[in-house]
């Protein structure tokens, strides 16, 4: 029988995140943003679970709440109740939710799990072109507020504020309001690094 | 041969046995070769409460360590023998989830 002797131990692994600018927390939520200061938000091609492409620009003249999410994101699950009160609620003011599921396994999984939670509002299925055009989404969930010119209004990363943050957000999206304050983001990094 | 694995505080990565069918498990796994991968060991997971789940969750935080017992293949020659395993883990706390990853994991044994 043959022995062994390592000769190098397997290094470390270190998996976790620093935080870039000093802001401590690790989400973000940033207040509606004043005109000058909303860009516009990338088009996309995406196919939603009929098999039809999906464009941001279809839905122009509409606030959109577009959430990058995935079925194995636990905080995701938190806001998905409350993204499906909004579908409800706003659809009829020119409001509409848009899930973007950046599931690797795809519909496979993801099908299932929109029946599991009877998700009422359109979902898509993302990629990482579609990640990086909208910055990088590095953690999920990272929902945009974007207006009815197609300009990314507000952003949040992680589970940020709550229902009613997202609520006088959108209500003030819909309605003529315009005012903000800018918030500092921080901007999150995953690493491994061996010891 | 143990693996080290080290979670920042406020994370957790899913153990190799999560208790919900869309979690993303801890895995680690060895190709054949020279050397081959007999068992993979994990540890005992804790199960955590988390707002985004009705049940505990089974996770590992904090440092934990992943043992493999080796085996020589028949007819490997005396001497090292690297392997690269792939350990594929995914984290959150309780605000964010990362994206699952796969690392490499580079081993050498001497086989005597």
């Amino acid at each position: 029988m043959r022995n062994f002797v390592p000769t190098a131990v397997a290094v470390a692994v270190v998996a976790g995140l620093i935080a870039v600018s000093g802001c401590d927390s690790t989400t973000v939520r940033a207040a509606v943003k004043s005109d000058k200061e909303r860009k516009a938000a990338p088009d996309f091609a995406l196919k939603d679970a009929d098999g039809k492409t999906a464009h941001l620009a279809d839905y122009k003249g509409k606030v959109v709440l577009l959430d990058f999410w995935a079925t194995w994101c636990g905080p995701c699950k938190i806001e998905i109740p409350w993204f499906m009160e909004f579908e409800q609620k706003y659809k009829d003011q020119g409001f509409a939710v848009v899930g973007v599921s950046m599931d690797e396994d795809g519909w496979t999984v993801v099908k299932p799990y929109l029946q599991q939670l009877k998700i009422n509002y359109r979902i898509l299925l993302g990629n990482d072109k579609v990640g990086d055009q909208y910055g990088g989404v590095d953690s999920l969930p990272t929902t945009f507020l974007i207006d009815r010119q197609g300009r990314i209004a507000a952003t949040h990363v992680g589970l940020s504020g709550g229902k009613d943050d997202f609520q006088n957000d959108i209500q003030r999206l819909l309605g003529t309001s315009h005012t903000s304050v800018r918030t500092p983001g921080s901007v999150l990094a995953f690493f491994t690094r061996p010891n | 041969m143990k693996l080290k694995a080290e979670v920042r505080p406020g994370f957790h990565v899913n153990s190799n046995a999560p208790n919900d069918e869309y979690l993303i498990p801890l895995k680690l796994t060895w190709p054949g070769g020279p050397v081959e991968a007999e068992q993979v060991s994990y540890p005992k997971p804790q199960f955590e409460h988390y707002a985004f789940s009705p049940n505990p969750v089974s996770v590992f935080s904090g440092n934990f360590q992943i043992a493999t017992r080796f085996k020589a293949a028949a007819g490997a020659m005396p001497g090292p023998a690297g392997i690269t395993g792939k350990l594929r883990f995914q984290a959150c706390n309780e605000k964010e989830c990362l994206p699952p990853r796969t690392i490499d994991v580079r081993v050498t044994l001497d086989v005597q």
